[in-house]
């Protein structure tokens, strides 16, 4: 199944996640470590986003691997809004000259 | 000038918000919202066009309509009136369906929450969008995002109105 950026976000861990990779780039365990859920549930997400693309997976020489956000798909939510923003606006300014004409 | 929509988001509680001032009194934008040879004239973006087969908006009652695109092609919805305080607020839910208003179950449904307030200068209104799963909003959210920026706008525009 193709999955996309929407799966990424449909999850309260996963955004927590997200809210932590905002502010730096994370091993699996530092990433695990704020949450209660077993490390293997949180490496679970971790695959998910990174399959959806919102993250990104990068190994270090030392061969340990960091996580950090892919700020490109991130884009593609804000995008999301903006076309749901243009369709109410749509509907609101036909419904401004309908009213007019009450 | 026009009013500038407010949106918001809360994915945890699975909701959206959209708020819009109308400056017209809320006599008329409460028609507008509950009437349906109102609604057919503004609730489907262009190039659609919304036409109501059957109306009843009392508590319990249903609207069944459809939107209707330039090639010919229908989409049915059906949406069941739960609240109704007149002039104030009315509660709804909304699903697709086929021609006599029987539900395709493998859509989600969609809540809807209406009120109206008095202003200065004409009428405010508030929208809270509820999905029943965070699939339901994703599976929306999808529809409106794949498939090239027209036919996200439909197939949004469909769930956002039928659902």
């Amino acid at each position: 199944m193709k999955r996309d950026i929407f799966q990424a976000i449909a999850d309260p861990t996963r955004r927590a996640i997200l809210t932590l990779l905002i502010a730096q780039a994370m091993t699996p365990n530092a990433i695990a470590d704020n949450f209660t859920s077993s490390r293997q549930a949180v490496s679970k997400h971790l695959k998910v986003m990174t399959d959806c693309g919102v993250l990104k997976r990068q190994q270090t020489t030392g061969r340990e691997v960091y996580y950090h956000i892919n700020p490109q798909k991130m884009k593609e939510i804000d995008l999301w809004m903006e076309r749901f923003r243009k369709l109410w606006d749509d509907k609101f300014n036909q419904l401004d000259d309908v009213l007019k004409n009450l | 000038m026009a009013n500038k929509a407010i949106f918001k988001k809360d994915p945890d509680n699975r909701k959206l918000w959209v708020t819009r001032e109308f400056d017209a009194p809320i006599e008329k934008v409460w028609k507008a919202w509950t009437e349906s040879e109102i609604l057919d004239k503004w609730w489907a973006p262009k190039p659609w066009k919304a036409e109501t087969k059957e109306m009843n908006f009392t508590e319990g009652g249903i609207w069944l309509y459809s939107m209707l695109g330039l090639e010919g092609e229908r989409h049915w919805s059906r949406v069941d009136i739960k609240t109704v305080v007149p002039g104030q607020s009315f509660s709804s839910t909304s699903k697709f369906s086929d021609e006599n208003g029987v539900p395709v179950d493998s859509m989600p449904g969609m809540g809807w929450f209406v009120q109206f307030f008095p202003t200065a200068t004409g009428t405010k209104v508030e929208v809270e969008l509820s999905f029943a799963t965070e699939a339901s909003m994703n599976t929306m959210m999808q529809m409106g995002f794949e498939g090239g920026f027209t036919m996200g706008l439909n197939n949004l525009e469909e769930l956002l109105a039928s659902e």
